[in-house]
């Protein structure tokens, strides 16, 4: 006799809604993802979920499961204590049960400026110089670190703050050796960074383990205040080879 | 496939037990405001930190030698003061404890709150932090020097607590310091070619350790800041005579 759960999944959309309680079976190995679908083959087949690699790679089936946003694909089922509780992100708006609209990050990512090569292609790089910016490029956009940033999810700062996962974007562009263009401004002004009051929380959900505030959002905040609130330095910068 | 692979995969072990969520920002406020209470004793209540070679950090420089008597603590603990205030680490334990900005990751706030983060008045000044590092290092040197002093005695080299005491506590606000992302970022973070700058092996080398220490800045900060703590008392009970020093050797 398998051992039996009880999930509560958040039904409903932008008009209202509340959690709806099924019972399924634990499998062994069961990730939430996995209930979740057998809810939808067995139980509510209307039930909106958006996913689609089931291996933690796509960032589509982002959700908030027991209150910590998630990825449901990465959670395994045997590793929760208790009733599960599966609601749809809070940062964005809802389209129907789990599935919310993450449109207005792609129209923030068209804002900031591209990479703009300091020369024509091919480029010598040395390891040392692109690590950073490698570990930003692990990102799947899941928008977890956007979920839970209280900039956005509590404030609702979405015109002020582009959030964590568009600091990294920002840090892997400004910091690539080869780049030639200046977004300084644009990140104090424009995108927000000062919005960030680096609690972390981004950093603690990423699935990809991104050091996004101490990576990114500080120093992105140095060289902004090497801009704007040193002057030794911002003369220093002028003068000396970056 | 995928399916099949999970399920061949060991269970994990259950989800590690975890505090509640209140008791992070709990502790803080309770951590954090009794040393601010205790400084706030110590500085404005005493006009000496000396026990013979022993000087209290929070005395250290001793600005007397330079004819300030009136409480001479206020002109040294402001910088190392500021340069915790403004501390990225720090910023993040108060927002969280103080400010309930967030008081954990994922709660609900308070609603109908203005927010404008570190645009604004006070916060925005954080991002002085780097002037006060600045100070900050000055300070360190002094500490140094009174850490080699207190393993001088009128009788010459000797060991005492308060020697040890006062070396762990210079070398557990030496690595504080030194694994500060301002530091981090002086030190390489800013340039966006190691390669391109002068001595390119060096400099990446040292930003690779300040960033090693650095991902352990929070677990320093509070280290260093206990390690004051102790430090200060240990010389004021010395001071006022409720403590006898122990000369190990």
């Amino acid at each position: 006799m398998a051992e039996m759960k009880t999930l509560h999944v958040f039904r409903g959309d932008q008009s209202g809604g509340e959690e709806v309680a099924y019972e399924i079976p634990v499998e062994a190995g069961m990730v939430v993802l996995d209930a979740v679908h057998q809810i939808q083959a067995t139980q509510a087949p209307d039930l909106a979920v958006r996913w689609n690699c089931k291996a933690a790679r796509c960032g589509s089936c982002s959700a908030e499961v027991n209150g910590k946003p998630s990825l449901m694909c990465k959670t395994r089922v045997d590793a929760i204590e208790g009733e599960i509780h599966v609601r749809p992100m809070k940062a964005f708006p809802l389209i129907r049960d789990l599935v919310t609209d993450v449109s207005w990050n792609y129209e923030k990512a068209k804002q900031i400026e591209p990479f703009a090569p300091k020369e024509p292609a091919p480029f010598t790089m040395y390891q040392r110089d692109v690590e950073r910016s490698q570990q930003f490029r692990k990102c799947i956009e899941c928008f977890l670190c956007q979920d839970v940033c209280h900039v956005l999810r509590e404030h609702s700062a979405k015109e002020q703050y582009f959030g964590p996962r568009f600091m990294i974007k920002i840090a892997e562009l400004e910091m690539h050796p080869m780049d030639g263009a200046d977004r300084l401004h644009f990140t104090s002004h424009q995108a927000g960074v000062g919005m960030c009051n680096i609690t972390k929380c981004c950093q603690e959900v990423c699935p990809e383990h991104i050091h996004l505030t101490d990576d990114a959002i500080i120093p992105l905040k140095e060289r902004v205040a090497d801009r704007e609130w040193d002057p030794i330095r911002a003369l220093f910068h002028k003068t000396a080879a970056r | 496939m995928a399916q099949r692979a999970q399920a061949l995969t060991p269970a994990p072990r259950r989800r590690k037990w975890e505090w509640p969520w209140w008791v992070s920002p709990a502790g803080t406020v309770t951590a954090l405001g009794l040393f601010t209470i205790y400084s706030l004793w110590e500085t404005l209540t005493h006009s000496s930190g000396q026990y013979h070679n022993y000087l209290s950090p929070f005395f250290s420089p001793d600005v007397r030698a330079i004819g300030i008597q009136f409480l001479p603590a206020i002109w040294v603990v402001w910088a190392p003061l500021l340069f915790r205030a403004t501390c990225y680490y720090y910023r993040k334990a108060y927002y969280r404890s103080f400010f309930s900005d967030p008081l954990a990751c994922a709660r609900p706030e308070r609603p109908g709150r203005a927010y404008t983060g570190e645009t604004k008045l006070p916060f925005v000044l954080s991002n002085l932090h780097r002037f006060f590092f600045y100070v900050t290092v000055v300070v360190m040197a002094f500490l140094w020097y009174d850490a080699i002093r207190a393993f001088i005695f009128p009788n010459g080299f000797g060991v005492g607590v308060g020697s040890l005491l006062m070396l762990l506590n210079v070398i557990l606000l030496s690595v504080y310091t030194f694994s500060c992302h301002a530091f981090r970022h002086l030190i390489g973070g800013g340039l966006d070619c190691f390669s391109c700058s002068r001595g390119p092996i060096l400099r990446y080398s040292l930003w690779k350790t300040v960033s090693k220490w650095n991902q352990e800045h929070a677990t320093w900060a509070w280290l260093s800041m206990f390690s004051v703590w102790a430090t200060d008392l240990y010389i004021r009970l010395l001071i006022s005579g409720v403590l006898h020093d122990v000369r190990l050797f």
